[in-house]
C-alpha cells in the first residue's frame, strides 16, 4: 500500500473533531476497539486499522465529508457490507473509512416501471425479498447476496450464477446518484433506459469505489420466471463437460446457469451436505433453465440429447423445487465444503474463453503439482469464469506465499489464454500488481486519466486496482515517452 | 475540408492522429459517413476516414463472440451471423432511409459509436450491453485496449461502456469485440387493435408486470402510424395497433402467445402475426420507417414507461399526430412539424415538466441548419456536463475528434 503520511496521521484529533461537526452523535468512530471491526473486508489476509470511520446518514453529510477531505487532502475508503474478496474496502492508516451502513432503506418500488430505488447498503437479497410477493426479483445473485450490499455490487459489477442469461449488475441498473470527491452530487440515468449522452452509469459500475461514493441506485426488477428446473450431468472427464457447454450454446440455447464442479469439489460438497451427487464421475455439469413450463420441458429434453452425444455418463433432472434446490445445495456449499477438507483455501476468479477450458484445467493441474498444493475447481462454465480454490495451511511456513504465487500463476494463465484477471471479485488490492500482465502502460494510463476526471488528487480508495498512481493534469501535459521511467518521484506500491 | 487520412491499420491511425496533434488540426471521424445526420454537423480541419480498417478478425460462434475492424460494413456482419443463426440481440437500427440514404449501408464502427437501440432494448438490452472490448487510438495518438473478449470481466474500468455511443469524440476505435446471441428460431406478434394511448401503455405494462410471459418487445402504433405499415393486416384496419412480440423456440412462442391472448380475453379485436409478418413489422418499428415519406424533424424520447402517455397527452395533438411508442412506452418517436427549432421547445419543455430530469429527447432527423442551431442531445445537468467535459479532455486533450458533434465545440486548452 502507499506509505502512510505521518503528517496526516498526526492531525487525527483535528480531523475527528471536524468530522463530528458534520456527522454528529455516534457517526464518527475513533476508538480502537470499534475501529477493529473495520480492519479488513472479505480478503482477510490483509488488515489495516483506519484513522477513523465516518457513518453518514444523509447525502448532504456524504457531500460535506468528501468536500472536507478533498480540501484537507485526506484519503477516503468507501465501504458497504465489507464482503469484497479482493480487498476493495481495505482501510488506509492515513485515511478514513466512509461506511455507508446507515443508507439501508428501499426508497421506492415502482412496479409500473419495473424498478426499485434503493440506498447503497440495502442488501442484494433484500431487494428480491421486498418484491417477491408481487412476483418480481432482482437478477444478479452473487453468492454473498444475503449480506453484500447493492452499493458494493455496483462498485464490483457483481455477477452470480445467473448472469449467463441475465447479465451482471451493469446490465441491471438504470440510475445512480453519486457524490464526487469534491462534494458535488450528480445523478445519472433514472427510470428510463437509454443514456442521455456518454454512458457514465456503465463507467461507474465496476469502478471499485475509485470514482465516487454512490448514494442511491435504481435497479431493474424482473418478473420471476414461472418455472425453474435443473439438469445434473456427470462426465468421466472435465474436458467433456466443458465441450458439452459449448455444444449447448452452439444449438442456440442460453440456459439460466451452467456450472461445473471437478472431482475434488464434488467429493468435498457431497461430504459436507450429502445431496446425493454421483461420486464416480470426474465432473458434474449443473444446468438450470427457467421460463414457461412448456419452454423448460423443451430445453430439458433438447439438452439431455446434446449431453448424451457429448458423453454424459449420468443425468438427473429436477422434478420438484426440492430436488432443484438439492442440486444447487452442493454447488452453493462448495466454498464452505472446501473449508472443511482444508485448513485454508485461496479462491481465484479469472475468466477465460470457454473453448480454452480443457487447456486451462490441464495447466492448473500441472501448476498444482509444481507448487505442491491441491486445487479444487468450481466454475461458472457458461461464461468461462473460473473459481479454482487453492488448498493450503496458513500455519505452515511459506504455504500462504506459495498459494498466492500459485494463484498469480493461474491468473497469468487466464490472460495468456485470452481471458482476464477477474470476472466478478474485482481487482482491489489482491490483483493490483497483476494488472500489468493484462494491460500495457498505455492501457493503464488511459484508465488512470479517467480516474483523474473524478478524483484529481487520488484521494478516493488509493492503492486499489492500479499498481501506480498518476499525476493528474488537464490537456495531456504529462505525455509519456516510450521507454522512460514514468514519474520517478511518484511512489510505486 | 482539408487533408483526408485513410489509415489501413491501427499504427497508421496512430500516426494520423499524431500528425493532426502536431498540426493542431481537428478531425472528422467517419466510416462510410452514413450516420452524419445524427448529432451536430462537424466542422473539422481534416478527415479521418476509418473505412479501410475492415474485416471480421475473429468469430467463434460457440463462444458467442466476434472481433471486427470498425470499417467492416454492417451488411457483411449480418450475413456472417445469419449463416450461423446468430445475431446482435439489440437489433441495430438502420436509419439510412430515414435520412434519404439507401438501406443497409454503414459500418459496425458507426453503429457502435452512435449507440442506437432497437425494440429489444426492453428485454435484451442495448448496444452498450454487447460491446465487450474496444481497442482505439486516443487523442494523444496512443493505442489502448479496454475490456476484453469475455462477458464476465471486472478487470479495470469498463471503458467500452463510455466509448460506445460516444460519437467518435473520445477515440478512433480500431477494433471492437462484440457479444452475440443465438437467433430465435421462431417469432410471433399479438396485435391488439383499437386501444387509445393510455390504454395501450397500461395494457403493455399489465403484460410486463402481471405475467411472466417473455415478451421481447412491446410497441403501440396509433392509427395514423399503423396505416403507414407495409404489413397489410396492420394498415388495413385503419386503427391503432398494440404489438407484443414473443420469440424463441416453437413451443415457447406458442405458449407465450396463448398466455397473451388470455390476458386480453375480454377484448375481442386481436390477431396474431406469423414469423414473416413479425419480422417485417418490427423492422419498421426498429428503423422508424413510418417516417420515411416526409422530411420533417424526428425526435426519440427515452422516458419512464409509465409517463409516456402523459407526456404525449400534455404535448397535445396540436403539435403532431405522427408519433408512436416503443419499449412498452419507454421510448416515444415523434415527427414534429418543420420549424426553426424543430419543435424542441415544446417537446423538451413538456418532457422536462412531466418527468423532471428523468428522461431525455434526442433529435434523430433535422436539416443541417437546424442541427447546427439546436442541441441534438438533451442538455446535461451542470455537474454532469462538467464531468463529461473533463472526461473528453482526458481522452482527447486538444478536442480533436469530431468537435461539437455531441455538445458545444470545446476550445483546445
Amino acid at each position: 500500500m502507499p506509505a502512510a503520511d505521518a503528517a496526516i496521521i498526526g492531525r487525527r484529533k483535528e480531523f475527528v473533531a471536524e468530522l463530528r461537526k458534520m456527522v454528529p452523535g455516534e457517526g464518527v468512530i475513533d476508538d480502537d476497539a470499534s475501529l477493529a471491526a473495520y480492519e479488513c473486508d472479505g480478503l482477510m489476509a490483509y488488515r489495516q486499522r483506519p484513522l477513523a470511520v465516518v457513518l453518514p446518514e444523509t447525502v448532504e453529510q456524504v457531500s460535506q465529508v468528501l468536500g472536507y477531505c478533498h480540501r484537507e487532502g485526506l484519503k477516503v475508503v468507501p465501504r458497504g457490507s465489507g464482503t469484497s474478496l479482493s480487498g476493495g474496502a481495505l482501510p488506509l492508516a492515513d485515511g478514513i473509512v466512509m461506511a455507508m451502513g446507515k443508507f439501508n432503506k428501499i426508497l421506492e418500488v415502482d412496479y409500473a416501471n419495473r424498478c426499485a430505488v434503493v440506498q447503497p447498503c440495502v442488501t442484494n437479497a433484500a431487494v428480491t425479498e421486498r418484491v417477491t410477493s408481487e412476483g418480481f426479483y432482482y437478477a444478479p445473485d452473487p453468492s454473498s447476496q444475503i449480506i453484500c450490499s447493492i452499493g458494493g455490487n455496483v462498485a464490483e459489477n457483481a455477477g452470480g450464477v445467473h448472469c449467463l442469461k441475465y447479465g451482471t449488475t451493469s446490465n441491471n441498473i438504470l440510475g445512480l446518484q453519486m457524490v464526487l470527491m469534491d462534494g458535488s452530487v450528480v445523478r445519472m440515468g433514472g427510470k428510463h433506459l437509454d443514456a442521455q449522452s456518454l454512458d457514465m452509469l456503465g463507467l461507474i459500475c465496476g469502478s471499485e469505489g475509485l470514482l465516487g461514493v454512490v448514494t442511491e441506485i435504481t435497479v431493474r426488477v424482473l418478473r420471476t420466471p414461472e418455472t425453474q428446473r435443473a439438469l445434473l450431468l456427470g462426465f468421466s472427464d472435465v474436458e467433456s463437460a466443458g465441450a458439452c457447454v459449448a455444444k449447448v450454446i452452439a444449438e442456440g440455447v442460453v440456459p439460466a446457469a451452467m456450472e461445473i464442479m471437478d472431482r475434488t469439489a464434488i467429493h468435498a460438497a457431497e461430504a459436507f451436505v450429502k445431496v446425493g451427487y454421483p461420486l464416480d464421475v470426474e465432473a458434474l455439469l449443473l444446468i438450470e433453465f427457467d421460463g414457461s413450463p412448456v419452454e423448460v420441458d423443451h430445453f430439458i429434453a433438447m439438452v439431455n440429447e446434446i449431453a448424451k452425444k457429448a458423453g454424459a455418463v449420468s443425468s438427473q433432472q429436477s422434478n420438484s423445487e426440492e430436488e432443484r434446490k438439492n442440486f444447487w445445495a452442493g454447488r452453493k456449499a462448495a466454498f464452505p465444503a472446501i473449508g472443511k477438507i482444508s485448513p485454508d483455501y485461496y479462491c481465484m476468479d479469472g475468466t477465460i474463453p470457454r473453448s480454452k477450458l480443457p487447456q486451462a484445467l490441464r495447466k492448473i493441474s500441472e501448476l498444482s503439482d509444481e507448487f505442491g498444493l491441491e486445487v479444487a475447481n468450481v466454475f461458472h462454465a457458461g461464461d468461462g469464469n473460473l473459481h479454482p480454490m487453492v488448498l493450503y495451511n496458513a500455519d505452515k511456513d511459506g504455504d500462504l506465499e506459495k498459494a498466492e504465487q500459485f494463484g498469480a500463476a493461474i491468473l497469468t494463465l487466464c490472460v495468456e489464454l485470452g481471458g482476464v484477471l477477474t470476472g466478478e471479485h474485482g481487482v482491489g488490492v489482491e490483483k493490483r500488481d497483476l494488472m500489468e500482465v493484462q494491460f500495457t502502460e498505455a492501457d493503464l494510463d488511459q484508465q488512470l486519466r479517467v480516474k483523474c476526471v473524478f478524483d484529481d488528487q487520488g484521494l478516493l480508495n488509493p492503492g486499489k486496482v492500479f499498481p501506480k498512481l498518476r499525476r493528474c493534469a488537464e490537456g495531456g501535459k504529462m505525455h509519456v515517452h516510450h521507454g522512460e521511467l514514468r514519474f520517478p518521484d511518484i511512489e510505486r506500491y | 475540408m482539408g487533408e483526408v487520412f485513410r489509415p489501413k491499420n491501427s499504427d497508421e491511425v496512430s500516426s494520423a492522429v499524431k500528425d493532426a496533434l502536431n498540426m493542431k488540426a481537428s478531425l472528422e471521424l467517419f466510416g462510410q459517413g452514413t450516420r452524419r445526420s445524427l448529432g451536430r454537423p462537424v466542422k473539422a480541419d481534416a478527415s479521418l476516414d476509418m473505412s479501410a480498417l475492415t474485416g471480421v478478425q475473429m468469430y467463434e460462434p460457440e463462444e458467442l463472440v466476434m472481433v471486427v475492424a470498425p470499417g467492416t460494413p454492417m451488411r457483411e456482419i449480418s450475413q456472417v451471423l445469419i449463416e450461423h443463426n446468430q445475431q446482435l440481440a439489440f437489433e441495430p437500427p438502420d436509419y439510412g432511409p430515414l435520412w434519404g440514404l439507401p438501406a443497409d449501408k454503414g459500418t459496425v464502427g458507426g453503429m457502435i459509436m452512435t449507440g442506437r437501440n432497437g425494440p429489444r432494448r426492453l428485454s435484451a438490452g442495448g448496444v452498450r450491453d454487447y460491446v465487450l472490448g474496444v481497442k482505439g487510438v486516443n487523442g494523444f495518438g496512443e493505442l489502448f485496449v479496454s475490456g476484453g473478449r469475455v462477458v464476465k470481466n471486472v478487470t479495470g474500468f469498463d471503458l467500452p461502456k463510455i466509448l460506445t455511443g460516444s460519437f467518435g469524440t473520445l477515440c478512433a476505435a480500431t477494433e471492437i469485440t462484440l457479444k452475440l446471441l443465438p437467433l430465435p428460431p421462431e417469432a410471433a406478434t399479438l396485435v391488439v387493435s383499437g386501444l387509445k394511448d393510455g390504454q395501450a401503455v397500461a395494457a403493455m405494462t399489465r403484460v410486463l408486470t402481471e405475467t411472466s410471459i417473455p415478451v421481447s418487445s412491446a410497441a403501440h402504433l396509433p392509427a395514423e402510424i399503423a396505416k403507414l405499415s407495409r404489413v397489410d393486416s396492420i394498415s388495413a384496419r385503419q386503427n391503432s395497433a398494440t404489438l407484443l412480440r414473443v420469440e424463441g423456440f416453437g413451443p415457447s412462442v406458442e405458449s407465450g402467445i396463448q398466455g397473451l391472448k388470455k390476458v386480453f380475453g375480454s377484448l375481442s379485436d386481436m390477431f396474431v402475426l406469423d414469423k414473416a409478418e413479425t419480422q417485417q413489422l418490427w423492422k419498421e418499428v426498429t428503423n422508424a420507417s413510418f417516417f420515411i415519406q416526409t422530411e420533417k424533424p424526428i425526435w426519440k424520447l427515452s422516458v419512464p414507461p409509465s409517463e409516456a402517455a402523459a407526456i404525449m397527452s400534455k404535448l397535445g395533438k396540436g403539435l403532431t399526430t405522427q408519433y408512436f411508442y416503443d419499449w412498452a412506452g419507454g421510448a416515444i418517436w415523434i415527427e414534429a412539424p418543420a420549424s426553426e427549432d424543430a419543435g424542441e421547445a415544446a417537446i423538451r419543455g413538456t418532457l422536462d415538466s412531466v418527468v423532471v430530469g428523468d428522461g431525455h429527447a434526442t433529435l434523430i432527423r433535422a436539416s443541417e441548419e437546424v442541427r447546427a442551431n439546436i442541441a441534438p442531445f438533451h442538455p446535461l445537468s451542470p455537474v454532469l456536463a462538467a464531468v463529461e467535459d473533463r472526461l473528453r479532455k482526458q481522452f482527447d486533450p486538444q478536442g480533436m475528434f469530431n468537435p461539437g458533434r455531441m455538445y458545444g465545440v470545446r476550445n483546445a486548452n
